[in-house]
């Protein structure tokens, strides 16, 4: 299965295609809960691409000497032990943003999208490409969080980046609940309306 | 050879050496992590204690002690402010469960006859644009320099004399009710003269 | 008093699911139909009560008298995963009626970030042993009362006359944000 493109069709595919958040609809907890502002949503995001890029790139190394059986219990050790070092690292010279995602960060341990990660790519792939697998997905996920984080924080609270465009209050609801839940209905609905624009074109 | 790995020891074996391999090097991090985040702890201390009382010279954080609130269910954490050894204020941390969402942390700044000097809100979860308010300048000028003695710390619709912040009642009463305990002690404290 | 509290603001209040977004993948994963849904809600009931109190023994007893708190995160998942797979093997010997009904669900549940959620919250909230199994109950309840909700009005959802691209997902986001919206209406209740 050796694709002379793979490495850069690997990245992209992340992104675009599969995009973790949109199209595969995994890791949708923190999609939801830190995007009520831009900041946090891609503090989540990188957060989460650390653990992916180096929970890929160990699982990849050591896949041959796991026994299939005890495979899934390693792997979470190993993703549950890098999500650990994010959040030190984090309390410690990113306190603010720590605080701001609070329990969200020791929750990418349960995020699908990296025990799926490892599971469907690293275990059965080279630790290059687990990498490039990793990154890319992990800047697909970041990149979705940052859509919903600015539209989320531009209407509800007219800011952008903590930065406010005009003086006045936004549609509260934007930065609450519901509005989280909205706004990712409104985003995979346009998704879903291009696609169907586009493969009516296409026939 | 996949077949032979599958044994019961083996398959503790790995477990073990993973879970070995994972915790020794958290345990590095965690050493190295250390100071950096005891740093970054002091530092958010001492950024909530200066604005909230100002001209001392020692460091309130190293000078802490706690004291139990008159109901006597909880204990909250005192930081004197010094000038050349005498106390000039001090900054009480105080909390309250009864928020929206969440604690709400504050730390309000005494003189020592007990006016309030200003409050800073460290930590909160409450609603943004709506209990988030309550660290605006607008909100929390009305408690400056008065006396909780003086002053009733109850929201208007409840009788005391706080403005509570449009929408956010709930927010308000929480605040104000931290705002209170933490006079409370500061007064029994006082009284003991247990204040040093 | 105490108790009835956490119960009411961990069932409506702040509810897990349309409030604190906990529990997401399988509100939307496992809510296309009300039995399956019910069946998750007690399944997860059922090992949260139980793991919390796991989780909460481990954290009082080995990891800070060890001094060893920041293994939290690796300890708690690997009790839960443990658990999971102890409660599965209890549940098919004693009570092979209630396996039936539950056992499909089990395997998700440690994926499931309600669980490790909660286990974690306990400890950041202080709580004491009752409380944190009475707060666990509550989560679990509030999850399952938030998964049936909304998987009731899914499967009337089945029937409407959507646009292609709103069917599925997007009508249940949006189906979800308002249930969320009706939530908001419990905040002030005590």
């Amino acid at each position: 299965m050796e694709q002379p493109i793979s490495l850069k069709e690997n990245f992209f595919k992340g992104i675009i295609k599969e995009n973790p958040v949109f199209v595969l609809l995994l890791g949708c907890c923190p999609t939801l809960g830190v995007t009520s502002s831009a900041v946090n949503g891609l503090g989540m995001g990188a957060a989460t691409a650390f653990v992916l890029v180096m929970s890929n790139l160990a699982i990849a190394l050591v896949k041959n000497v796991i026994p299939d059986k005890v495979r899934i219990p390693a792997f979470i050790v190993i993703i549950a032990a890098f999500v650990t070092v994010v959040q030190l690292l984090m309390a410690a010279y990113t306190p603010a943003l720590n605080e701001q995602l609070g329990l969200f960060i020791p929750l990418i341990v349960v995020n699908c999208i990296v025990l799926g990660r490892a599971e469907a790519f690293a275990s059965r792939n080279t630790a290059v490409a687990s990498m490039i697998d990793g990154l890319g997905m992990g800047v697909g996920f970041t990149f979705a969080l940052l859509l919903l984080g600015t539209i989320r924080e531009l209407l509800g609270n007219l800011s952008f980046f903590g930065y406010k465009l005009v003086e006045a209050d936004g549609i509260l609801i934007f930065v609450l609940a519901p509005g989280a839940f909205i706004t990712l209905g409104f985003i995979i609905a346009t998704m879903k309306w291009l696609k169907e624009r586009e493969s009516k074109r296409t026939h | 050879m996949a077949a032979a790995k599958s044994s019961f020891l083996n398959l503790v074996i790995t477990l073990t050496i993973v879970t070995l391999v994972a915790s020794l090097s958290l345990g590095y991090v965690y050493e190295w992590t250390k100071e950096p985040i005891a740093e970054a702890q002091m530092a958010k201390q001492l950024k909530a204690i200066e604005s909230v009382v100002s001209g001392y010279d020692n460091n309130p954080v190293l000078e802490s002690y706690r004291l139990p609130t008159p109901d006597g269910r909880d204990s909250l954490e005192f930081f004197p402010a010094k000038k050349k050894g005498e106390l000039i204020g001090v900054a009480v941390k105080t909390k309250s469960s009864k928020g929206y969402s969440g604690d709400i942390w504050l730390m309000v700044g005494f003189n020592v006859n007990g006016d309030i000097q200003n409050i800073f809100v460290i930590e909160h979860k409450e609603t943004p644009g709506l209990g988030s308010k309550m660290t605006t300048p607008k909100f929390l000028q009305q408690f400056m320099g008065r006396n909780p003695a003086t002053m009733k710390l109850t929201v208007k619709k409840d009788g005391g004399d706080v403005d509570a912040i449009t929408g956010a009642t709930i927010t308000t009463r929480a605040f104000s009710g931290a705002v209170q305990t933490a006079h409370e002690t500061f007064k029994k404290s006082t009284v003991n003269g247990a204040a040093n | 008093m105490e108790y009835l509290i956490i119960i009411i603001s961990t069932i409506f209040i702040n509810n897990i699911v349309l409030a604190k977004f906990l529990g997401i993948c399988p509100f939307l994963g496992v809510s296309k139909n009300t039995s399956t849904a019910v069946g998750m809600g007690a399944a997860v009931v059922f090992v949260m009560t139980l793991s919390t109190i796991m989780t909460y023994l481990v954290q009082h007893y080995i990891l800070l008298p060890l001094g060893i708190a920041y293994m939290q995160t690796v300890t708690y998942i690997l009790v839960i995963a443990f658990l999971v797979q102890v409660v599965e093997i209890i549940l098919k010997k004693v009570s092979p009626d209630l396996y039936q009904a539950l056992g499909v669900y089990l395997p998700l549940i440690t994926t499931n970030c309600t669980i490790l959620g909660v286990a974690i919250l306990v400890i950041q909230n202080n709580f004491n042993l009752l409380q944190s199994v009475v707060f666990a109950i509550g989560n679990s309840v509030g999850f399952t009362l938030a998964i049936a909700l909304f998987s009731s009005i899914r499967e009337q959802l089945d029937n409407a006359d959507l646009p292609e691209y709103m069917q599925g997902i997007p009508a249940a986001l949006i189906t979800a944000s308002i249930l969320s919206m009706a939530f908001m209406g419990f905040a002030g209740l005590v």
